[in-house]
């Protein structure tokens, strides 16, 4: 023993005793591995999510410069300084967020007034920032050198012309809607419109012109009529190209001095420099996407392959989670040990998953499923594992060497790829080992409980001993399936395209991939994730705030601290710059003329200032003393106004300067710590700047609205309420959305109701909770068209149907005990019984009176005729009969009580040769017996003959039951022996099950081995040998013949020629004579059915007589076992491998054919002298009739070849080990399975429609089909038959 | 022109039914219209690739049309992987050695995936110096065909698929069709070869695997028949 296969052997049993671990406790195990999946990934937490969101990082303000653009020498931690950390930005963004309120507030204010003033102010301010000016020892330094000068906007934005500030500074306010125009402002009837005039009607994607001008987002701005606090924030934004740190120092102190913020407690310390990635073109989108593409492919074609278990999905599933979650855990482990991921998660993704691969997963799954069915769970996973240990190992070394080999290429990039490949190779081997395979296991034990229920109907009615487990899986996969004779097998790509119309296959295709509703979803989804990203309110805020909260400066050191204005203490240090009082508009002229002093000025203004500080505090006061209605606002700055451009969307910045063309991406911005400033503007100054136009326009539904506002805002309670009572628009939005989606799905449903059919999916309800393992013919899931075609069922016989025969009106079947029913192919009713029990076509009577008669089984009786005869009489007597036969009661009660008395002694009989017998023994001669009734009786017969309009039915009924019970005695023996269909226990087998059918079924003792019909004639030939002819219509027997001792295996029909082959090999023609010339033939039918070929009509007046015209004595050395006429030509195929061609007329061989090396099993021949015969070779020959030549043939098959039929175009065969098959039309195929009916089409192979039997049937198959010219097809399964109907060929025939 | 010379090439083993022989012939152009659009979106997509990269170089009145890159490369190289992936399976017909191994369409994805990859690392990674890069591509190439196809026919056919295309390109960039940002192997990129290789295997799995579906269906009608 080599050492490898030590390893192997070694190996093979450790999976094997892991596989039985595995499947021994499966949950303990799946937990275990979740948490190992967990505790792996846990430091993927710490990871940036990946992405193309900025990147901050933050300086102090204090002594900041801008870095140099060479990387080498920099001051600071190099550690912590990103590597884009390089240059001068393009932007330093300092922004001055202003908030302003109207304070006192007064009660009949509009909502208006809440912004329209603090709004109005911003005109002055801009002026302010615009005109500041440094001036120190080095000069003037104005705004307009610092600042970013911008040019022209790009082209397509002309109609921002007016509202986007061009060559000159980038300095953005709410004063650019009004271009800056304090008079425009003053002119505009509604600033709300105004505002909103260019937010897009669609889905905002990019920051809007109202967040660009305003700089805070749009709903911390307040400008709506419903801003409860009644403060207005917003910004004015300043790009600058240089960072002058004295000059902003001068601006920040010169702004705070004018506008103080007494309250503030904003930090001041960082500059944050926002970093931006490359914005992903659709040029490196594209390569991504194919791998994606690629990497879908592969997982699809990959678990397609999955089969043979309980769940496909849900192990399809199992193995993508075990790459995903392999992969997930190696990039956790990495970082665990400190390395970091460099590579793009997203493009190096597929291809990781593509080198870990499922194949591992799949090799398990397909070699655990194909482990002996009947083994335990536990040993089945056990011995799945442990036969594919040594490939998966080999495969795993050889993976790992491969990766090792990549490693040693020393290129950075490819040995990241090959760390995480190796690490996700070892993890997805763990998971494969304990999360997969049991899971596997999990879903085999839940199919063997699956197939445990789903097999006990089975058995029961199943007589096969054979226990047939797990079907499913059998008529899943055809290799494994055993050579049961009922089953179909097809190469499974040959039903890929269904051969249907195009239109139907199309619809064939939504219906069967759910297309449209899983588009519907997939939209419906989409569409509420957007709704719910760009909501105002919803997630994309949600995750910029996150966002911020998770950069190192967005935790703010201090909470939100609201001041209330109340408590502010008279003598705060800051009081004196406190409140800015309501003077400004006339201070604003001044500064504007005299910016030059503004900076000697300052002190004098403080002075002013100072002065004022009572006037200020004037009003404050008695707000705080009296509840007067007129409450007082306050500005409060909290943590929430620290950095309010986090909460702007993270395409703020990039999307502004587009519109300058400039890009940020791969670059970054420093944004500098904002500058607070507060307004505070007293009622008069409100009332100024009001529009006349608003005070009508707001007035009427101002005061309720107000009313409420009063009662709840008082200043402490406004904090919590900001949130909530902002947006009340969106709840409208919602609740329209909602109504719009019910409309939609009411509207839906009514569009359903009416184009599907009202009892959509209740005809074939039983029908459509079928599995798709029941159906014969999906190999790959597809599941044929549920048929419209309900079949006719027929039922009567008790016992299996043995033969079948029909014309194109009738349908003849026999069943094992013998009993011959007629069925109307039409109709499906029950015409006629034969042998019939008295005249009643009613055929639930007969088997009451017999049952009747077994309960009280006296051998006596049947001796006693007598007493027989009288009883019979009264009980044939009771029933009204039919008109026709009204005159004869006598004669037929006479052949009943033969039957009867047959029955009697026959009954407790078990088997049927034994009946025979003991006839010989005990020398009962019944025929004598009968005989001797007989001869009475066709005395009266023919008596009667010249009266009656039709006793000759009567008389050959007469003598045939005399007859067939004097034959019966001779040769009984020749008929149980040998049997042509191996039939030969199970008859048996039914006698002893059914005694009420055995009563008389030994009365005829004999069966029917074969059948044929034409007109109303049926031809029977039975196993002792005896033809009988009866009449299909009234069921009485025409004539009979009784020459032939050995049985009749095979009958054909043809014109007024009868053919019977004998199990001897001898073949007897017979013709059938009628006697009376006149009314000779009439054709059965309307007249417009005449078109149908001749069908003679045998009248019930003629005479008919069978006579045996020749006998080949010795056709065949073996039993002939197929007969076939057409054309004149009478085709016999035996089992001594031959065939021979008979001209019909003269009985004459014409050739014997030779070439199959088996027993002849089927032969077809039709009127174009086409003859193809099959034997049990498998060779099928085609033959030249003419010529006795054999023209091709072929071995299609392994077994032999049951049936055979020939289309025009095709030869037909038997599919496999297939039942039974019919040709309909020139391309339509019948094939018979379990319990169903399958349509194909022949040309292609196709699987058109299954249409099946019955509910309780399935294990019945269809043992014989029998094509009707008016496209009925009959099915024989079990003792009853089906009528199936194919429409659409009925409509070609028509 | 290739493609038309490879079709007659493939013998008509189906039976006397002349629809099974149409279907073989309707078989083959479906075969080649398939490769050949396989061959002309892998052309695009690998294209854009190279660009991002600056790797190729258009002339520049060229660049503008559709896709960025000269409207004569996809047509190229549809046409390419059309006869490449006919040649595959035909040759494997006449030496007699049907291809066998991991004969899957999962497998064929994967393969498609690794030479996307190996493309992907062509363009994208850095790589110290050009005979590293070299070296390291060739590698890929050569564990490509030994995990995807193992057979000697089939890596005699890359070798020869890249020494000709290699020519082509050659003799296409001498005459100024084209040219490379930084050619290092006379005029063109020294992993050239290494990528036609990869991506005659590919091709020929792709091509390998449509001819054994194809085979399947004649088969499978003959037996009906």
């Amino acid at each position: 023993m080599t050492l490898t296969e030590k390893l192997r052997e070694k190996i093979s049993r450790a999976f094997y005793n892991h596989g039985l671990l595995c499947a021994s406790y499966p949950i303990p195990i799946i937990l275990f591995t979740g948490l190992c999946i967990l505790a792996c990934c846990y430091p993927l937490l710490k990871l940036p999510l990946p992405g193309t969101g900025p990147v901050e990082y933050s300086t102090p303000v204090k002594d900041y410069s801008p870095p140099s653009s060479e990387p080498g020498h920099q001051q600071g931690d190099p550690s912590e300084r990103p590597d884009w950390y390089l240059g001068a930005p393009v932007a330093y963004i300092q922004q001055i967020l202003v908030k302003a309120t109207v304070s006192p507030w007064h009660k009949n204010f509009l909502a208006v007034d809440v912004f329209r003033s603090p709004l109005s102010r911003v005109f002055q301010l801009v002026e302010e920032i615009r005109n500041h000016a440094l001036r120190d020892s080095s000069g003037i330094r104005s705004l307009e050198e610092v600042c970013l000068q911008v040019t022209d906007l790009l082209p397509s934005l002309k109609k921002l012309r007016d509202l986007l500030p061009e060559h000159g500074c980038l300095l953005l306010s709410p004063g650019n809607f009004w271009q800056n125009d304090r008079e425009r402002f003053n002119s505009d009837p509604d600033i709300i419109k105004t505002i909103h005039q260019h937010e897009p009607k669609t889905l905002q994607t990019s920051a809007t012109l109202k967040d660009l001008l305003f700089g805070v987002p749009g709903k911390y701005s307040g400008v709506n009529l419903y801003n409860r606090k009644r403060v207005v924030s917003y910004t004015v934004t300043l790009a600058l190209q240089r960072y002058d740190s004295r000059f902003l120092t001068s601006l920040r102190s010169r702004l705070k001095l004018l506008h103080p913020s007494p309250n503030c407690t904003l930090r001041e310390e960082h500059v944050v420099h926002v970093h931006f990635k490359e914005e992903i073109g659709i040029a490196e989108l594209i390569p991504l996407v194919t791998t994606y593409i690629i990497l879908f492919a592969y997982i699809y074609f990959s678990t397609r392959k999955i089969d043979m278990v309980k769940s496909k999905w849900g192990l399809a599933l199992a193995a993508v989670v075990t790459v995903l979650s392999s992969l997930l855990m190696s990039v956790g482990l990495c970082t665990l040990f400190g390395l970091t991921p460099t590579l793009n998660g997203g493009e190096i993704f597929p291809y990781l998953v593509v080198v870990i691969g499922l194949e591992n997963v799949l090799v398990l799954t397909k070699s655990v499923v194909s482990t002996p069915v009947d083994l335990e769970v536990k040993l089945r996973i056990a011995q799945g594992l442990s036969s594919e240990s040594w490939s998966i190992m080999k495969n795993m070394a050889t993976e790992l060497g491969i990766i090792l080999i990549g490693y040693f290429t020393l290129v950075p990039a490819i040995q990241e790829f090959c760390l995480f490949a190796v690490v996700g190779l070892v993890s997805d081997f763990f998971l494969q080992m304990f999360f997969f395979t049991t899971v596997l296991s999990i879903d085999i034990r839940r199919m063997e409980l699956a197939d445990l229920n789903k097999r006990l109907p089975a058995e029961a009615c199943m007589p096969s001993a054979k226990p047939v487990s797990r079907s499913q899986t059998y008529e899943r996969q055809p290799a494994m399936r055993p050579a049961t004779p009922h089953t179909i097998t097809l190469q499974p790509s040959s039903f890929r395209n269904l051969r249907l119309p195009k239109r139907l296959r199309v619809i064939y295709f939504f219906a069967r991939t759910r297309l449209a509703q899983r588009l519907i979803m997939a939209g419906t989804v989409i569409w509420i994730g957007i709704l719910v990203y760009t909501d105002p309110a919803g997630l994309r805020t949600y995750l910029t705030s996150q966002v911020t909260e998770q950069s190192p400066l967005g935790e703010a050191g201090l909470p939100p601290m609201p001041v209330p204005g109340g408590v502010l203490p008279a003598g705060d240090a800051k009081l004196a710059l406190s409140v800015f009082p309501s003077e400004p508009v006339q201070l604003s002229e001044n500064q504007t003329q005299q910016q030059r002093e503004q900076k000697e000025g300052l002190e004098s203004r403080n002075g002013l200032e100072a002065n004022q500080q009572p006037w200020a505090q004037g009003p404050e006061s008695p707000s705080n003393g009296q509840p007067e209605p007129g409450t007082k606002a306050e500005v409060t700055w909290g943590g929430e106004d620290e950095e309010i451009w986090r909460k702007l969307s993270f395409r703020h910045w990039p999307s502004l300067f587009s519109y300058y063309n400039i890009t940020l991406a791969k670059r970054y911005i420093s944004i500098l710590p904002a500058i607070p400033v507060t307004l505070y503007l007293n009622p008069r100054e409100a009332l100024e700047v009001r529009h006349p136009q608003e005070a009508n326009r707001y007035h009427s539904f101002f005061p309720s609205s107000l009313g409420k506002l009063e009662a709840v805002d008082r200043p402490g309670e406004a904090l919590p309420k900001l949130q909530g009572h902002r947006d009340v628009t969106l709840y409208k939005v919602a609740a329209l959305g909602l109504a719009s989606g019910i409309l939609l799905v009411l509207l839906l449903f009514c569009l359903y109701r009416v184009f599907c059919p009202k009892n959509y999916g209740q005809n074939g309800l039983s029908h459509s909770r079928r599995k798709r393992g029941d159906l014969p013919c999906d190999d790959y899931g597809y599941s044929p068209p549920e048929t419209e075609i309900v079949p006719l069922v027929l039922r009567g016989h008790l016992m299996d149907i043995e033969c079948l025969a029909s014309d194109r009106m009738l349908l003849v079947s026999c069943c094992l005990v013998g009993q011959i029913r007629v069925w109307d192919a039409q109709t499906g009713d029950c015409l006629t019984v034969i042998p019939k029990q008295g005249l009643r076509r009613d055929s639930s009577g007969i088997f009451d009176y017999q049952e009747s008669w077994d309960q009280s089984p006296d051998p006596k009786n049947g001796l006693e005729d007598p007493f027989d005869n009288s009883h019979q009489l009264k009980r044939m007597l009771s029933p009204p009969q039919p008109p026709l036969f009204c005159d004869q009661p006598d004669l037929t009660s006479l052949i009943d009580t033969n039957f009867l008395e047959q029955a009697t002694v026959v009954a407790p009989e078990p088997r049927h040769r034994t009946v025979c017998s003991r006839h010989k023994d005990t020398g009962y001669n019944f025929g004598r017996l009968v005989e001797k009734v007989y001869e009475e009786q066709s005395a009266s017969n023919c008596m009667n003959f010249a009266g009656f309009p039709a006793p000759h039915g009567q008389a050959a009924s007469c003598a045939r039951t005399g007859s067939a019970r004097a034959l019966s005695c001779g040769t009984g023996e020749g008929g149980c022996s040998a049997r042509r269909k191996s039939l030969g226990d199970e008859p048996l087998a039914g006698f002893e099950k059914s005694s009420p059918v055995s009563a008389w079924a030994g009365d005829l003792e004999s069966s029917v081995w074969s059948l044929d019909l034409r007109g109303n004639l049926i031809v029977a030939g039975r196993s002792n040998g005896k033809l009988e002819v009866w009449d299909a219509i009234e069921g009485t027997l025409r004539c009979s013949d009784e020459e032939g001792q050995s049985g009749i295996t095979a009958l054909v029909f043809l014109n007024n020629r009868i053919v019977a082959a004998r199990l001897n090999g001898s073949l007897d023609f017979f013709s059938l004579e009628t006697h009376s010339s006149y009314n000779h033939l009439q054709f059965r039918g309307t007249p417009s059915r005449s078109s149908i070929p001749s069908s003679p009509m045998y009248s019930s007046n003629d005479l008919i007589m069978c006579q045996l015209t020749h006998t080949v004595p010795c056709a065949h050395q073996k039993p002939i076992t197929a007969l076939k006429a057409a054309a004149g030509r009478l085709v016999t195929g035996s089992q001594d491998h031959t065939l021979k061609v008979y001209r019909l007329e003269d009985s004459c061989c014409l050739f014997t054919l030779q070439g199959h090396s088996g027993a002849i099993t089927a032969v077809y021949i039709d009127q174009t002298m086409g003859l193809a015969s099959g034997g049990q070779d498998g060779a099928i020959c085609l033959w030249d009739v003419l010529t006795g030549s054999r023209v091709s043939h072929m071995y299609a098959h392994r077994g032999d070849a049951p049936s055979l039929t020939l289309s025009p175009l095709f030869p037909a065969q038997d599919l496999g080990c297939g039942a039974s098959l019919g040709v309909i039309s020139d391309n339509l195929l019948v094939t018979g399975g379990q319990g169903c009916v399958s349509f194909w089409d022949i040309g292609y192979g196709d699987l058109l429609q299954t249409v099946y039997l019955g509910k309780s049937n399935e294990s019945q198959p269809a043992r014989q089909i029998l094509v009707l010219e008016n496209a009925a097809i009959v099915c024989n399964f079990g003792s009853e038959l089906s009528l199936v109907y194919v429409p659409s060929v009925l409509e070609k025939l028509d | 022109m290739a493609e038309s010379d490879a079709a007659p090439t493939i013998p008509k083993k189906c039976g006397p039914y002349i629809s099974s022989v149409t279907s073989h012939g309707m078989n083959l152009v479906i075969r080649g219209i398939v490769l050949f659009f396989i061959g002309v979106l892998l052309a695009l997509v690998l294209n854009l690739l190279q660009i991002q990269r600056n790797v190729t170089l258009f002339p520049p009145d060229v660049i503008t049309s559709i896709f960025s890159s000269a409207w004569w490369v996809p047509p190229c190289c549809g046409t390419a992987s059309a006869v490449i992936g006919l040649l595959y399976p035909c040759m494997d017909r006449h030496l007699g050695e049907p291809h066998k191994f991991k004969r899957e369409w999962s497998s064929v994805m994967r393969c498609v995936a690794v030479f996307v990859g190996i493309n992907h690392a062509s363009a994208k990674v850095d790589f110290a110096n050009n005979i590293q890069l070299s070296l390291t591509l060739a590698a890929l190439s050569i564990g490509l065909w030994w995990t995807f196809d193992r057979s000697r026919s089939g890596f005699g056919l890359g070798i020869g698929i890249a020494f000709l295309a290699t020519l082509v390109s050659q003799l296409l960039v001498y005459n100024g069709v084209y040219q490379y940002t930084s050619p290092d192997f006379l005029y063109v990129r020294s992993w050239l070869p290494c990528i036609f290789f990869a991506g005659g295997i590919t091709v020929g799995n792709i091509g390998r695997q449509l001819a054994m579906y194809e085979c399947k269906v004649i088969a499978e009608k003959s037996h009906q028949d």
